[in-house]
């Protein structure tokens, strides 16, 4: 009994410190390229591709974010990003809380109807040019109608909000305000929403993150630059290496503006994380618990 | 009027069971109705939503069976039957753009698939909660990053000239790589910087399943001796198996249905003939081409065998284990 005992706490020690050993590991794996940015992003450029920048900022400098910051592509961009997450989301929640609320209800009739008819569109759906033509003869196309309202709800969020309304709300509660005479319309706005906080910061986190980090409609729908989203910008800068050089005001020699370029892309990867880097760990002890509800019930 | 003075006495007194008792159904869902008129007020705007933006494209899909024409329109176009599609199953192009889809998907699906579920297992026995959640805090934050900049640091990190990883290649004396240019890297670069951004995600799901698993059977475990990795063995994987199932079942399901946003920004001129996909071929013939109707055909045959392979799959899991989606 004893030997086993002991044969089986050396068996979890060594287990233990496998796991810590490999989930630090991991950690860092994903920590670590975050962290180089970060610090390549503030560091002198030549220093960085000679490979001289490991753990902390070498030749610490901000001509990186005074570019990005000075730059008008960028900033418009960044400014279109917020107004497409703002509109979007609002228009996101005041279609999807209702409806989720409505189907919530075990006793609305038409219930089955109405979850069929949404469910069908999560295997069938016209596809890239139908979708294109609809928000062409809309006349939503190069328009910021065409960023927020063709993602505008999904089946996935009303099934998880569904189901969040149906496991936290009790029937009791419902029972009760129709017996003092309560009207479903003031059910839902003075106790189903306020009682949805988890769920609403869950949502808002996932809609924000969602338009704040898509370029798929801005690259089909817009042509417009102005129109453009940080990810389109991005995407020009970061991807296609199409840096606009005037955006470089000290342009002495090339190989300066080489590096600088190299700088600005660090910088700009930090400048449009942030903001969703900033949101997540406020809403963390939300979004965690609402995962679980929408998932474990699906 | 006195179907509406019925009506009326029934909303004010549900308790009447004798009024409710003669009226025929269809009277009572009028009245459930007209009571509750506005539960259906709150559903509307998504059902007319939906209309407009899923069912009228659907009935757009007519598209791939007609040679478009935009002065015609939709229906005016003349129907060309299947030809569309044949020209697609006999293009040059249909081989390798299904190959290169199930290839990325596959490879994604055989590594990254265990990832979040040994990171979920391992997380759960971590002694110490604080560094549980820790870890958890790390691993969650690339999911909130957008492709665009995962996309961009790779580019950055992998660069030939100015890039890290080249750097680290050449100190030790090798030859700088250029690695967004090699066909053969394509997947794999794909395969892995995805899992560095959902693993932390993809464990969620696991860590609420593994929660849910009753803690009286490893404390029984426990007095009987059982190790930590007997314990993972015989308890949490058959524990969370049925989650486990449900989840490959979606991605299996979901292997020809590769995203396009990742795969078109890693997309360039040499690696082309490694990352041509479904996606990415509907967007260029479509959008860049203005071939609508081939485009339509192509996204179409995509939707159809998407259907098929969940539904296979899903039979499949139930004959084998039990667990289904429906």
């Amino acid at each position: 009994m004893n030997a086993k005992h002991t044969q089986k706490s050396w068996s979890d020690a060594v287990f233990d410190y496998c796991n810590y050993a490999i989930l630090t590991f991991a950690m860092l794996l994903v920590l670590y390229p975050l962290y180089f940015v970060l610090i390549a992003s503030v560091s002198d450029p030549t220093l960085v591709s000679g490979g001289k920048v490991w753990l902390w900022p070498q030749g610490f400098r901000w001509t990186g974010y005074e570019a990005v910051f000075g730059n008008s592509a960028i900033m418009t961009g960044f400014r279109n990003s917020l107004m497409y997450v703002v509109i979007g989301t609002a228009i996101n929640l005041v279609l999807t809380l209702p409806a989720a609320y409505s189907l919530s209800r075990k006793d609305l009739k038409g219930r089955g109807i109405f979850t069929f008819y949404l469910v069908v569109t999560m295997f069938f759906g016209g596809g890239l040019i139908p979708t294109y033509m609809l928000v062409k003869d809309l006349g939503m196309l190069n328009t910021i109608w065409a960023m927020v309202i063709p993602g505008a709800v999904s089946v996935w969020n009303i099934i998880i909000c569904r189901t969040f309304f149906q496991s936290t709300l009790p029937t009791e509660l419902l029972e009760a305000a129709i017996v003092d005479g309560c009207t479903n319309k003031r059910f839902f706005f003075s106790i189903v929403i306020p009682l949805s906080t988890p769920l609403i910061a869950v949502m808002v986190l996932f809609c924000a993150v969602g338009y704040w980090n898509s370029y798929f409609s801005a690259l089909i729908y817009l042509k417009d630059h102005d129109l453009y989203p940080l990810q389109m910008i991005l995407r020009e800068i970061l991807v296609q290496n199409s840096l606009d050089t005037s955006m470089i005001k000290d342009r002495a020699l090339l190989e300066e503006r080489q590096h600088l370029s190299e700088l600005i892309k660090y910088a700009v990867i930090i400048v449009a994380s942030v903001p969703v880097l900033i949101l997540y760990p406020f809403l963390q002890k939300y979004f965690v618990k609402g995962i679980m509800i929408g998932s474990i019930k699906g | 009027m006195k179907q509406s003075v019925v009506t009326r006495l029934a909303a004010s007194e549900p308790s009447d069971q004798l009024v409710i008792k003669k009226r025929s159904r269809v009277a009572e869902t009028w009245t459930y109705v007209k009571r509750n008129y506005d539960l259906y007020l709150f559903i509307l705007p998504v059902l007319v939503y939906f209309a407009i933006f899923h069912y009228i494209p659907m009935y757009g899909v007519q598209l791939a069976f007609r040679d478009y024409n935009p002065i015609d329109g939709i229906l005016g176009s003349k129907w060309v039957g299947l030809e569309y599609f044949e020209r697609f199953f006999n293009s040059a192009y249909f081989w390798t753009i299904i190959k290169n889809t199930v290839v990325i998907s596959l490879y994604s699906l055989l590594i990254g698939f265990p990832a979040p579920l040994i990171l979920a297992l391992l997380l759960n026995q971590l002694p110490s909660q604080k560094y549980k959640r820790f870890i958890q805090t790390v691993t969650y934050a690339p999911h909130f990053i957008s492709v665009v900049v995962i996309v961009g640091i790779l580019m950055v990190f992998l660069s030939p000239s100015t890039g890290i990883v080249n750097t680290m290649i050449t100190f030790f004396g090798g030859e700088p790589i250029n690695f967004m240019a090699k066909p053969k890297l394509f997947s794999t670069l794909y395969v892995f910087s995805d899992i560095w951004q959902t693993a932390g995600w993809g464990a969620i799901i696991y860590l609420a399943a593994l929660a849910a698993i009753s803690p009286e059977l490893h404390e029984a475990a426990m007095i009987d001796g059982a190790t930590k990795l007997q314990r993972i063995r015989h308890i949490d994987i058959p524990g969370i198996m049925p989650t486990v199932i449900i989840l490959l079942i979606l991605s299996l399901g979901g292997v020809m249905s590769l995203g396009f946003e990742k795969v078109y920004l890693m997309q360039n001129q040499l690696n082309v003939s490694s990352s041509e996909i479904i996606a990415t071929y509907v967007y260029k013939v479509g959008l860049q081409n203005g071939d609508f109707s081939f485009s339509t055909a192509v996204g179409l045959f995509n939707t159809v065998i998407n259907f098929v392979l969940l539904v296979i799959v899903n039979r499949f899991a139930k004959r084998v284990s039990e667990h289904s989606l429906w």
